[in-house]
């Protein structure tokens, strides 16, 4: 690097190698000399301070070849500081064994949580749970959210007013709307019970069966969740030409046919990236469970989601938790791969 | 054509008698499907008794004594009404959220601009994995977090949930603007480079007018999702910065039983403001949703 000792020397906001050198020199000393909470911020401060001498240098007109870098560094800087060192380091106490409320210092356990996950049935079990309630909240979205973008693609009046209120759900607080939902499916006051009480003349109480808790949590869900397929769908609909309708009609194909020939080609990818999205964030699926059952009766209803923050946050096996997250974090990075790579594939056919 | 356009938001002309039976069949679907959040609505209204009446009240005398409620009530009948702490949890939302997403947006935009005009080496793999982070689950994320924000004492202060928010923010502002700038023409830029204009003067004067509509989009996607978060805030928060969907999560369970009519009001007042700004979203709601990976 051809860097003249004047210029290294001189305070200017642009001068990254000398931020750089002072941020090497002070960050060690403090976390040496100074107590970890103090450390933790003046690290903070120096990185931020090295960060923005190199923007200041991004957008300086000479440095043209950096520029990506440069912009890019300080996003890459905050992800790193709180998502992927975090997730490393927390993959490295999934070899430790560690609990977050005891002061015993780690000791090493090699894959010892790895296998003691895998072979416990608990685990199995609360994947069951959650693959049960993946497959009936995102068919009943697709199925929902399909018939409304049918109902919603054609052109009639205050249209944009009506749409507006079927969309609202999926934007809505997932806390706000569990624990309403609580309150439809109360057994006294709530409207479902009172609706039932009305039409068969007993009292049913929903969130106490198995059945009727999955019930409870998938209909609200699907509630939530349907307009994002129709959304989805409703875009492939509208992006149909109308001449190959018309020619159709020339040629009085039966709409069976129609739909299949001409309609489909152009919602099937959609269908597909609505389908692994909402897989994905089924599969996530904590707070209407955790606001509408907290995983009962028993543990019916518990989603894999839930058991992790039980093993992590009530029971303190930190280690078994981080051993399991790494588990849900390789099948969502498998499922988000899959659904970039049919984003793509749709982004260049269009 | 717009997608506004495209998806017949804009109010079409010209629509015949047969246009009003649909919308007739349209309305009593969106009104069923909106039923759940009418009723939160109506209940916010209900005294205490018509809001467990049974069976339900559709016709009742309105009151606004819920909504003074959720600010200050007395605890037991007979003392002092005293303040609930929900102005502190509203203050709380709207503070953190406001800082987050405007901080997440700064850094984003330049990642984005960064990633859309100068492609780096292995430009897909960072994307990418600026994208997992996002999609992981919560509770994967936290467990790490909470330890390492334990240790340095970040944990229950403003700067720890803000810093944190504004990393949950940061992948969605940078896929979401990144597909914005990439849809821009390139003309208008090379010509402004060939009139002698800096990579700043493209940036600042070109493009980010460009691009207004696409980030006013952004930042309220942004603010809508970390007002709606609850995970994060239940495990980080503190008692002086904890934010209304952790308050409102503890109000279900509380000691004072479910006052349901208590519960809406807090609702609606959280509800109402994305209800509203739903409505503006409209045209961007597609890419919004899907975190700007599919455009139309």
């Amino acid at each position: 690097m051809s860097v003249r000792s004047s210029e290294f020397f001189t305070l200017r906001w642009s001068n990254w190698p000398l931020a750089l050198a002072a941020a090497v020199v002070v960050i060690p000393l403090a976390v040496a000399t100074l107590p970890s909470g103090v450390a933790f911020w003046i690290t903070g401060l120096a990185v931020a301070l090295v960060v923005s001498t190199l923007v200041v240098r991004a957008a300086d007109r000479h440095t043209r070849r950096y520029a990506g870098g440069l912009l890019v560094a300080p996003a890459l800087a905050v992800l790193f500081v709180m998502n992927i060192f975090p997730l490393l380091w927390s993959f490295g106490l999934s070899f430790y064994n560690y609990r977050a409320n005891r002061m015993a210092p780690p000791t090493f356990a090699g894959l010892d949580y790895y296998e003691r996950v895998v072979s416990d049935p608990t685990v199995w079990d609360r994947l069951h749970t959650t693959a049960i309630i993946v497959l009936l909240t995102v068919t009943a979205q697709m199925v929902v959210g399909f018939l409304l973008a049918l109902l919603f693609a054609r052109e009639f009046p205050l249209r944009r007013y009506l749409l507006i209120l079927v969309l609202t759900p999926m934007m809505l607080s997932y806390v706000a709307m569990g624990a309403f939902f609580r309150y439809y499916y109360e057994p006294t006051f709530g409207l479902l019970s009172q609706t039932v009480l009305l039409l068969t003349g007993e009292r049913y109480v929903l969130l106490q069966s198995t059945a009727g808790a999955m019930a409870g949590i998938v209909f609200a869900d699907a509630w939530m969740w349907s307009p994002f397929v129709m959304l989805l769908v409703l875009s492939g609909l509208v992006s149909v030409p109308k001449y190959l309708y018309e020619a159709a009609a020339i040629d009085r194909v039966s709409p069976w046919r129609r739909f299949w020939a001409i309609t489909f080609p152009y919602i099937r990818g959609l269908l597909l990236l609505a389908l692994l999205f909402r897989t994905i964030e089924a599969f996530k699926l904590f707070d209407i469970v955790f606001l509408l059952t907290e995983g009962g009766p028993g543990s019916s209803t518990e989603t894999i989601a839930i058991y992790v923050y039980r093993i992590a946050f009530q029971y303190f096996r930190t280690s078994d938790s981080t051993a399991l997250a790494y588990i849900l974090l390789f099948t969502v990075i498998v499922l988000t791969n899959l659904y970039l790579y049919f984003a793509r594939q749709r982004a260049r056919e269009t | 054509m717009a997608l506004w356009e495209q998806l017949g938001l804009r109010r079409s002309h010209g629509v015949g008698q047969a246009g009003w039976c649909w919308t007739l069949v349209a309305a009593i679907v969106s009104v069923i499907y909106f039923f759940p959040v009418l009723w939160i609505i109506l209940t916010a209204f209900k005294s205490y008794g018509d809001a467990l009446a049974v069976p339900p009240k559709f016709i009742f005398t309105p009151t606004l004594d819920n909504f003074v409620a959720v600010f200050s009530r007395a605890y037991s009948s007979g003392s002092k009404a005293q303040d609930t702490g929900f102005s502190l949890y509203f203050f709380n939302s709207i503070f953190i959220s406001g800082t987050s997403v405007m901080l997440a947006l700064i850094i984003g935009t330049l990642a984005a601009f960064g990633f859309s005009r100068y492609p780096l080496k292995g430009n897909d793999i960072y994307l990418f994995v600026i994208l997992t982070t996002r999609m992981l689950p919560a509770i994967v994320v936290i467990i790490p977090i909470f330890l390492m924000f334990r240790v340095v004492g970040l944990s229950g202060t403003y700067a720890g949930i803000i810093f944190l928010y504004t990393a949950f923010n940061l992948p969605f502002a940078i896929w979401m603007m990144k597909s914005f700038f990439d849809e821009l023409s390139p003309d208008v830029e090379d010509a402004a480079r060939l009139d002698g204009s800096s990579d700043r003067g493209v940036f600042f004067k070109i493009c980010l007018p460009q691009v207004k509509a696409g980030l006013a989009a952004t930042a309220v996607f942004g603010l809508i999702l970390t007002w709606n978060e609850f995970l994060f805030a239940l495990l980080l928060g503190g008692i002086e910065t904890r934010t209304v969907p952790v308050a409102m999560a503890q109000t279900v369970g509380g000691d004072i039983g479910v006052r349901w009519g208590l519960l809406a009001a807090i609702e609606t007042l959280f509800l109402i403001p994305v209800i509203l700004v739903t409505f503006a979203l409209q045209e961007y709601l597609l890419r919004g949703v899907t975190f700007g990976t599919i455009k139309r």
